[in-house]
């Protein structure tokens, strides 16, 4: 009777420890997912309208590209912290 | 009223010099300068591991510069509207890149995530925010090069 409870204990921990990687595993995907979107619509935004200066003001495409490139890199800061959050708790 | 644009436009190559290239390299030049004390607050706090991740860290920050600056400045050369496209699939494609060189190294003796995440974040928004002064400064003397501070 002993064993069956020790049995029944070890299960039960077991479950407890996969639905705690089951929902770290799903955090991590959310984290990432969500940190990736924002950034894509906000690159996509920013390219978009970068473009269409650049098709209206041709001469002014080396200010607009260098607006743009840091534009994007800072935007891309994000999908970085999301990454990094993705990182640390799927794999740390 | 806004001007109407010729769309003939978007099938033409952008005007203007590669200044993603200069911005790129600006911020690595900045960033080699600073590596060395990131690695050693990095080896302070997490040890050698720490220090260790933090320069593969720094490498993944250049190497994703590098390429996003090199992948935009070609494409420009050829077309605007291969500058749109390859904007948006060069992020995802960088993204993807960053993820398999993190999971490449995930088990590996000398990692520390911890370490190698804040180097990630602290030098690529660091050396953005440090090259936007210099941007900042060039853009707003455009028409005045000789008293501009120069870029780099």
């Amino acid at each position: 009777m002993e064993a069956l409870s020790l049995l029944v204990a070890v299960e039960e921990a077991a479950a407890a420890d996969d639905a705690k990687n089951a929902n770290a595993a799903i955090g991590a995907g959310f984290a990432y997912g969500l940190a990736a979107i924002g950034p894509g619509i906000g690159i996509g935004y920013l390219v978009g309208k970068s473009v269409e200066a650049m098709a209206r003001q041709p001469e002014a495409a080396g200010m607009v590209r260098t607006t743009m490139f840091l534009g994007i890199a800072f935007t891309e800061a994000l999908a970085l912290i999301g990454f990094v959050v993705f990182i640390l708790l799927k794999f740390a | 009223m806004s001007r109407p644009t010729d769309p003939a436009v978007m099938t033409r190559p952008v005007g203007g010099d590669g200044v993603e290239m200069s911005i790129s390299t600006d911020m690595i030049r900045r960033g080699a300068i600073v590596a060395p004390v990131i690695v050693a607050i990095c080896g302070v706090v997490w040890g050698g591991d720490g220090a260790w991740s933090s320069l593969y860290g720094i490498a993944i920050v250049f190497a994703n510069f590098l390429l996003a600056a090199l992948l935009i400045s070609t494409a420009a050369r050829i077309s605007l509207g291969l500058l749109m496209g390859v904007t948006m699939f060069g992020y995802l494609l960088r993204l993807g890149l960053i993820f398999l060189a993190v999971y490449a190294v995930k088990d590996a003796p000398w990692i520390s995530l911890p370490a190698l995440g804040a180097t990630i974040i602290v030098t690529h928004l660091g050396l953005l925010f440090w090259e936007m002064k210099y941007v900042a400064i060039s853009l707003a003397h455009s028409g005045r090069a000789s008293d501009a501070p120069k870029l780099s």
